[in-house]
Order: structure tokens, then sequence, then C-alpha cells
């Protein structure tokens, strides 16, 4: 029988799961979580009190859906949680699980790696107190913890509202929630996030509750800074209509939307297209995910489209899978899958333009900040180096001049910021300034496995 | 807000950055900083038990300011620290275990790879 591998335990590695041993396959599930379910459906550890149902909300019955048919499959699939996946070469997968090395082959690999936050830097984002607003919701999920007792939520996404209103239920004070896209944007996007009403009705409801608790919420800020000495003591933000508001809080959740974890699909051979809307290099597949030669990729790690569509496309990845390996699956299922994938991601496009990347925010950031966080490189070190160069020079080789991008994270932090302020140092498109590759190891594994760097 | 560990706050910048809203109810599990004693429980992560009973995690190697992790999912590498054995840990996704020493010992620019 041909080995499928699935990478990622989120809701679209579930599906893709459950949909092959419903074809009679016996996946391997590798997954870096200790417990299945991703981001968004993260389930908090066993013994944690936390009222799960209560913090999901209008979710909860698909979190739930997706635990109980994962549960069901335990011993239907190779699962392998704790497992990270660091580097492919060829058909062979490197993993290490608890500081023990080991490989895997596969016939057949989906890549369902989901995203992290997409952030940019501001003064004082280095503080002690800010976190990535994901992360300020992992905090709660799986640790139990609030991130600070008055927190501001800052950047520019709908997450922002949602993550405020878990805040708030748990007890926290919400010190502000400031939006770097103006209200004209969120307007014009309307027709088409309306085709998602439902989606859209809980976005205007978690806005609505925030307001009726009397938070300030404020759309198209044109500055963010973070003050405090040693630790975060508020937010001082620019309001669209040109007054700066200082707001005091104790911690600052922080993000523009997400960016999918593309790094091993980029090591697996896919190819890559900038999108200027999203302003990221995505992987490019076809409708229904195939990338490469035996390489299939879905969920937030091939598109940004939010858990729904996570699902749909980890089902129609593993069709796909079954399609190429002439197991026959009924053609309206796939079709209805795509049709769901396509329209969730189209609603997602229209999510990227309400909540915009500030671009000409970053573009402008001042010379004194700090870009990368792992190496302290400043945003002005990366335009004298830039201008020191005779040639034009790309992202690669701005990060082998600077550093930037080179440290622990590689580049997933600082990634995005810094391909603006090389397209503007290099008066050139975002297609034309580069795209960081990834490398092996992904992530810093000789220190995982308990020895030195 | 339920904050069981308000009578024992303490912290190198004096206040605590993580509050907790929900218990774990399992086995009492005993870590230290910088010799300190500091109880946990086993579910909790490295991160979590640290900054809820202060203000930050350890000083950067290059800039010098204290941090406190960021992403608080495995992708950002902020949260590294370093424990008395000399072992290095990503805390917000290790799990605290008994006898873990972690030293707030700031290493030399050259030292880190
Ligand atoms: C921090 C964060 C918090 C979020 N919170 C919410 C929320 O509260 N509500 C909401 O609707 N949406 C939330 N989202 C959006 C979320 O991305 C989607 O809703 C959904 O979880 C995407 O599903 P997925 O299966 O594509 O990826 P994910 O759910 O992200 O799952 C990906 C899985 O792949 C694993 N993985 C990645 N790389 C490797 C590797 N190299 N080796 C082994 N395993 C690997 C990860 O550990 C993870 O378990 C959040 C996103 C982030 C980044
Ligand atoms: S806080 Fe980002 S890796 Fe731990």
């Amino acid at each position: 029988m041909s080995s499928v591998v699935i990478v990622g335990a989120g809701p679209a590695g579930i599906r893709a799961a459950c949909t092959l041993v419903e074809h009679g396959l016996r996946p391997i599930v590798i997954d870096e979580a200790r417990l299945a379910g991703g981001q968004g459906y993260r389930r908090p550890p066993p013994a944690l009190s936390l009222d799960i149902k209560r913090l999901m909300g209008s979710e909860y019955g698909k979190y739930e859906a997706l635990h109980r048919d994962f549960d069901a499959l335990h011993d239907k699939i190779d699962y392998r949680p704790r497992t990270l996946v660091w580097a492919i070469d060829g058909n062979m997968l490197y993993l290490i699980s608890d500081g023990r090395p080991s490989t895997q082959t596969f016939d057949k690999l989906i890549l369902a790696t989901g995203a992290m936050d997409k952030v940019a830097p501001l003064p004082g984002a280095t503080l002690p107190g800010v976190f990535t607003l994901g992360g300020a919701q992992i905090a709660l999920k799986d640790q139990g913890c609030l991130i600070g007792r008055h927190v501001a939520f800052v950047g520019s996404s709908p997450l922002l509202t949602l993550a405020a209103k878990q805040y708030r239920q748990m007890g926290a004070e919400i010190a502000l929630i400031a939006d770097t896209t103006p209200l004209k944007n969120k307007i014009r996007e309307l027709p088409t996030l309306a085709k998602s009403p439902r989606t859209l009705m809980r976005g205007i409801a978690y806005q609505a509750q925030a307001l009726a608790s009397g938070t300030p919420i404020l759309s198209g800020v044109t500055s963010i800074a973070i003050e405090g000495a040693t630790r975060v003591e508020g937010v001082r933000v620019t309001t669209a209509s040109g007054r700066e508001r200082t707001i005091a809080c104790d911690a600052v959740a922080l993000g523009y939307g997400l960016k999918p974890e593309t790094q091993l699909a980029d090591l697996a051979g896919a190819r890559f297209a900038y999108d200027a809307l999203f302003n990221l290099w995505l992987p490019v597949t076809d409708a229904d995910g195939r990338a490469a030669d035996n390489l299939y990729l879905a969920g937030d790690g091939a598109a940004i489209g939010g858990a729904d569509a996570a699902e749909a496309s980890g089902a129609l990845a593993a069709c796909a899978v079954l399609t190429d390996l002439q197991i026959a699956v009924p053609i309206s299922t796939m079709q209805g899958l795509r049709r769901t994938v396509s329209r969730l991601r189209a609603f997602q496009r229209g999510l990227a333009g309400a909540f915009a990347w500030p671009r000409h925010m970053i573009r402008q950031l001042p010379d004194d900040l700090t870009l990368c966080r792992c190496e302290d490189v400043s945003v002005g070190d990366v335009r004298t180096a830039m201008r020191r160069e005779f040639a034009p020079v790309e992202i690669n080789r701005v990060k082998a001049i600077t550093r930037c991008g080179m440290g622990r994270c590689q580049g997933r932090v600082c990634g995005p910021a810094l391909q603006e302020i090389v397209a503007e140092a290099a008066h050139c498109s975002g297609t034309a300034a580069g795209r960081l590759r990834g490398q092996a190891p992904i992530k810093p594994i000789a220190l995982a496995a308990g020895s030195e760097p | 807000m339920p904050d069981h560990r308000s009578g024992q706050m303490r912290d190198t910048v004096g206040r605590v950055q993580f509050h907790r809203v929900a218990q774990h109810a399992s086995r009492p599990v005993s870590i230290s900083f910088d010799g300190e004693v500091i109880a946990t429980r086993e579910g909790e992560s490295l991160l979590a038990a640290l900054l809820t009973t202060r203000g930050s995690l350890r000083q950067h190697e290059f800039d010098g300011g204290r941090r406190a992790g960021f992403c608080l999912m495995g992708a950002c590498q902020d949260c590294w620290v370093e424990l008395a054995d000399g072992r290095r840990l990503r805390a917000c996704t290790t799990l605290v275990e008994d006898g873990m020493a972690v030293v707030s010992q700031v290493r030399q620019k050259g030292d880190v790879a």
C-alpha cells in the first residue's frame, strides 16, 4: 500500500486523514503539537478547568465535531504527535521527536502546516508584554492565562474583536482596539463579504459587543507606538482624524492577519508567486491543492481561508491524492468541496481588503526601529546596507549582508516587513524584491534535541 | 479575576505579566528561577509558569533588553531559556518538569549560534 503522510493535525490535516481513512488508507499523521486540533481549534490540556464551550461560542459545534472525528481515527491512522518535520529531501522526511531524530519516506505528501500571525515592527514591540494576537488566544486556550489585565488589541485583523471578546469574557479589561485600516475600506469590501453572511454577521456582532461594553474602537489609526521603559505601559496612536491618544495598558496583542507556514512546502519543491493583495509569496497549487509531483497543500498553509476552508481543503487534497492513486472518488464530492474552498477563500480575500496590511506605514518606519528581533537588526541597518551595494539587491542578498531574517525564527517574524523595506529602498515591486527562501532545519532542532546550538 | 498566586508574586521588573484564569487540576510540580522555588502544576508550560510569577523570561543576547516571548506557538524562538544544567529550552512549547532550574544569566554575544 502506498504511504501517504500528512503533516499537521489542525482542521485541514484532520479532514484529510478522515477522507483517506474512509477510502481504506492508513495515513501517517505527523504533528508538532502535543494535542491535535491545530491553532484555531486548539484543545486545552485535559486537566485545565477552562470552559472551552463558552470560549468557542458559536464555533463550539465544529470544534467538538472535529475532535470527535479525530479521536475516532485513533486505531486507523499512524498518529505521531510532538514530532517536528524539520527537513524534506526528495521523498524523505526528517523528523525529531523528544530530541530523537528519525526519517520517514512517503509516496504522497499532504502539507497542512497552518499559519502564524503576520506582524510588523512597531516602536516598543520588543518590550515584555507585547505578544502576537494568535499568541494571546493560545495563552488562554492552552494555558488558561491572560497576557495581561488591561490589554490593547492592535494591528488590522477580524480576529482583533474576536480575541477581545474572549478576553473580556475571561475577565480582562480591554484597553483599546486599534485597527490601521480605515472604515471606508471595510465598507468597500462589504459586497464580497456579504457572500458569507454568517461569518460577516459574527464579525459585526463581536464589534457591536465591544462597543456596547465601552471599549474604544479606533479604525484607520495612522501610527501605533508601544510605550514603556522595561515593560508595556501604554499604547500611543494617531487617530484617523490626526489626534494623538495614549491609552494605558499592561499588555498588547498585535496582528495583521495570518501568513502561511510555507517552509516545508518550499523544501518539498512548491513554486511560489507574489500575491499583491496579501503582500506575501504564496505557494502555487491547482484547485485541489496539487503543488508538485506527489505534493499536496491544504488549509491555511496553502492559502489563508480560515478553519472552515481548512477543513474543506484538507478533504479536497485527500480526494486529489486518492484520485492520483486511481482510487475512485465521487466527482460530485470533489465539486462540492471545490466550491466551498473557493467561496471561503474569496471571502478571505475580501477580508484582506477590509483588514489590510499597512504597506505604506511599514515602508516609512523610522531607521532606529528593530526589524529583526532575533539578530537585533534595525530598519536603518537594512536601508544603509542597500545603499552601500553597487548593484540592485534582492531580499536574500540583504539577508546575507545584514543577518535580517537569518536568525532563529528564519524570518518568520520579520519577513513580510523586510520585504516592504527592501522593495521601498530598491524602488521595486514586491515581486522584484525577491522571496526569502526556506532552509533546513526549518526550526532550531539541535536546541530542541537538548544539545547546544 | 481569580489568581491563585497573587500572594507570592515577585519579579525583576516588579510586575507579573500573565494572569491565570483557569487552574490545572493536576499534580504539583516544582521548578526554580535563579534559585527561587516556583510551585507549578503538571501541564503548565514553562513560559506560563514563569510569566505568572514575573514580568519576563530572559535578557536578549544582543540588545540587552528583557524578553517575555512573542508568538507563544513555537515560531518566533523569542522564549528560549537556559537551565542550570546547560540545557536550553523553548519555554512556550516545553511543559514544566520537576527540578527544572532556570537561570537568567546572560550569555555573551559570541556564545549563541
Ligand atoms: C496562533 C493562531 C491562533 C488562531 N486562533 C484562531 C481562533 O481562535 N479562531 C479561529 O477561527 N481561527 C484562529 N486561527 C486561524 C487558524 O489558522 C485557522 O482557523 C485554522 O486553525 C487553520 O487550520 P489548518 O489546519 O490549516 O492549520 P492549523 O490549525 O494551524 O494546524 C497546523 C498544524 O500543523 C503543525 N505543523 C506545522 N508545521 C509543522 C512541522 N514542520 N512539523 C510538524 N507539524 C507541523 C502545527 O503544529 C499545527 O498543529 C488562529 C491562527 C493562529 C496562527
Ligand atoms: S514565544 Fe515564540 S517560540 Fe516561544
